[in-house]
């Protein structure tokens, strides 16, 4: 492969996708919905569709499965990610949801499985469709998942419990991973299967605004078809190592709003008749905060870089990942530490981002670059 | 275009230094850690190799071409680092004893007229900056220089010069109007041998024990007037002490690279040493299902590829022409305190290996903990990012 340029600087067409979404998200803040929407824990359906109609999505997919053709870019990813989740990790999570369906069918999905599935949710309408990874237990490695799979005859037998599906209720298909005889498998699956029982909306530490359910799989019935990859199935480890990028991407992106409004308000805040921010206890921890985003950032784009030139991630991106949940989480206490008692109250977005942050280090397949 | 995947020529020059630091460094690291201040005759062979050296004779008021961006050549910055970090794998304290490549020597290249770039381009140039009352603080030095006729009268004290006794001539920090303030602050360039020059002493150090650091006395020391480096204007701004700062842009992403270097030593023999043990690295389990010695390891390796990202951002820009002067400390910041902290791990991960003098690891772990100090402590890095990104000058963020 022909040696590219080594560099940190952004294309054209990358800070201009940066620009537009940081737009957008500027536009919606106005009024603070995230904090609305986290209080009401219900995402506005209008934002979520200004969003998809940025066409992120659809336009790395070829024309032939309905979209765009140009060429696909995690990096391109990430810095789409990123802007989203400074804005708020919920609508980001669910703005991109049919990503990772379409993602994981088009780049390991048999053609039958890309013509079949991938137009119907890589549409100019936002068409929800979710991915079913975590799993409720002590101990959940997404490397050695509980939900078995199981061949009989021309179909998979599907059992276990997963939890924190996003959207699941309203979604049109699931990707649903599971242990087919040790080797970690994802399978298609309708939203209406009889097999799939969908419980009551969680209630979790962070992310109010995002539906999430439970799911019990009960001897729920897959076509051996709907087997991600077909016979030779799927590669599991390139679906989490994209995944895992992506939660770095997020992170960053919560992380850095975070250590934004910290700044920003340490700059207002006076006490002892000066800006708590020219004090070193203070400015020190804006300092670090400035820092580690950006190692973040660059873990991630260095993660996403391997991908983009075709190479296996797995390193780069699981040290990505460990680094941005251990960071965010730093980082995002920092900010609600230099707001004082105004940092624990809900009005302040910092303790929000303090919630959302611990999901970085704990949950798995949530976005994809 | 973001892309950092490396590329075949940077992979080439770090095998090549690694190489290199490996038979030549390596080998020799613990005897001049315990023969302090002997003189490594093995590092002669590098004096004919121009470490310092300017790219291409700058006329007077042109400023030296950036790299273009777009150009797959790599940029002198970008590879420096990664030269650095790979001798520093081989031994810190031994690259502070490269002949010629004296913190002196950076701003010679950086400043010095053509004529003196002719009489000194080719000397050991050590660089003092720091006295017993004046070390942060390096606008309130009070070692002297007075214009008397065709010559410069030095007088003051100076700590801490590193390559002191090797050095063939020191640039020394002066201030020619203490009422000026940092203004009056300029670098004159002393040949060894002056009259009145005196090399007082040499420390002992925790670390770096290979590199000679040293007290030069200056008593009535006379040098010729053109021995100034730079203008001898004092300037009603602070520029001349400015771009002697600006010095420090270049230089402090070298300084982080020295903490890559030894850190990422420290971390090779931890991995080897668990891996001999049985347990495999893998990158795959959750965290949290593994032993805490390999999380504790992740975690370690995450920050040294944390640390080298920005700092060969940093480097990076120096290249691209980019002011840098944030993203530098930033790197600096970073990698001398992970630096330290992961050396530390190591020994403790390493158990009685990490605290005997059998393995290197020990050294490791003294060595590095200046890479937090020299050049700017992790303090001061701290309050330059702080004040950049607060956009507070140094009155408003003390």
């Amino acid at each position: 492969m022909e040696d590219r340029e080594f560099g940190f600087g952004m294309s054209e067409e990358q800070s201009s996708m940066k620009d537009t979404v940081a737009k957008l998200i500027k536009s919606m803040v106005t009024g603070n919905p995230a904090h609305d929407m986290d209080e009401d824990r219900k995402l506005s359906r209008e934002i979520i569709d200004k969003v998809w109609e940025l066409g992120a999505t659809v336009s790395m997919v070829p024309e032939e499965y309905g979209g765009y053709g140009m060429e696909y870019s995690p990096i391109m990813n990430t810095i789409f990610l990123e802007e989203l989740s400074a804005g708020d990790m919920a609508l980001a999570i669910a703005a991109t949801l049919p990503s990772t369906f379409i993602y994981t069918i088009l780049q390991m999905g048999t053609e039958e499985q890309k013509k079949k599935y991938v137009p119907l949710y890589c549409d100019p309408t936002y068409k929800v469709c979710t991915v079913a990874v975590n799993e409720p237990r002590f101990g959940f490695d997404a490397v050695s998942l509980e939900t078995k799979a199981v061949k009989n005859g021309g179909k998979y037998i599907l059992n276990g419990k997963k939890c924190f599906v996003p959207m699941a209720k309203d979604s049109g298909h699931l990707l649903v991973a599971a242990n087919a005889d040790g080797k970690m498998e994802l399978f298609i699956v309708e939203g209406n299967n009889p097999g799939l029982k969908i419980g009551e909306r969680e209630k979790n530490l962070g992310m109010y605004a995002l539906e999430s359910y439970p799911l019990a799989l009960e001897n729920c019935e897959v076509s051996a078809d709907d087997r991600v990859g077909g016979d030779k199935g799927c590669d599991f480890n390139r679906f989490l190592q994209k995944t895992r990028i992506a939660m770095s991407a997020i992170g960053t992106g919560v992380s850095r709003a975070s250590y934004e409004y910290a700044r920003e308000y340490a700059k207002e805040r006076v006490q002892f008749g000066e800006p708590i921010a020219s004090r070193q206890a203070i400015a020190f921890m804006i300092a670090e905060m400035a820092y580690e985003v950006d190692a973040m950032r660059l873990m991630t784009w260095k993660a996403a870089s391997a991908l983009e030139a075709g190479r296996d991630a797995k390193k780069e991106s699981y040290l990505a990942k460990l680094y941005a949940g251990e960071m965010t989480m730093k980082i995002t206490d920092y900010g609600v530490q230099i707001l004082g008692g105004h940092g624990y109250i809900r009005e302040n977005p910092v303790e929000r981002y303090y919630r959302n942050g611990r999901g970085i280090a704990i949950l798995e397949g949530l976005a994809m670059v | 275009m973001i892309n950092l995947e490396m590329t075949q020529k940077m992979i080439d020059v770090k095998s090549g230094m690694n190489n290199m630091a490996t038979s030549m460094l390596r080998p020799i690291a613990r005897h001049y850690d315990e023969n302090e201040h002997q003189y490594p005759q093995e590092l002669d062979m590098f004096r004919s190799i121009k470490i310092m050296s300017r790219p291409k004779k700058k006329k007077e008021g042109e400023e030296a071409k950036p790299e273009k961006a777009g150009s797959k050549k790599l940029g002198a910055n970008l590879s420096m680092v990664i030269i650095i970090e790979e001798m520093c794998w081989g031994d810190l304290g031994l690259l502070l004893s490269l002949p010629n490549a004296g913190l002196g020597n950076a701003a010679i290249v950086a400043v010095a007229t053509d004529e003196q770039m002719e009489r000194f381009g080719d000397k050991w140039a050590s660089m003092a900056i720091t006295e017993p009352g004046s070390g942060s603080d390096s606008g309130s030095i009070t070692a002297k220089a007075t214009l008397e006729g065709d010559e410069w009268v030095l007088n003051g004290e100076k700590i801490f010069v590193t390559c002191a006794e090797r050095a063939e001539v020191a640039v020394i920090w002066a201030t020619v109007d203490r009422s000026a303030g940092k203004a009056g602050i300029k670098s004159f360039l002393v040949e060894k041998g002056r009259p009145g020059f005196k090399l007082e002493k040499l420390e002992h150090k925790l670390g770096v024990r290979a590199s000679d650091t040293g007290t030069y006395v200056l008593d009535d020391c006379r040098i010729p007037k053109d021995n100034i480096l730079g203008s001898a204007e004092i300037k009603s701004a602070t520029e001349g002490f400015k771009g002697a700062m600006k010095t420090f842009d270049n230089t402090r992403p070298l300084v982080a690279s020295m903490a890559l270097g030894v850190t990422r030593a420290a971390l090779d023999l931890t991995r080897e040493k668990i891996e001999e043990s049985g347990i495999k690295l893998d990158y795959e389990k959750n965290p949290n299902n593994v032993s805490a010695m390999e999380k504790e390891f992740y975690m370690m390796e995450a920050n040294l590829e944390a640390m080298r990202l920005l700092t060969w951002r940093a480097a990076w820009m120096m290249d691209n022409g980019e002011a840098n002067s944030l993203e530098a400390s930033m790197a600096k910041a970073k990698s001398g305190r992970y630096g330290t902290l992961i050396a530390q791990k190591c020994c403790e991960l390493l158990g009685p290996l990490g605290f005997s003098c059998e393995n290197l690891a020990e050294k490791w772990m003294r060595d590095v903990k200046i890479t937090d100090i020299f050049e700017g402590t992790g303090q001061i890095q701290h309050l330059i990012v702080a004040r950049g990104v607060l956009g507070y000058s140094s009155k408003q963020l003390k």
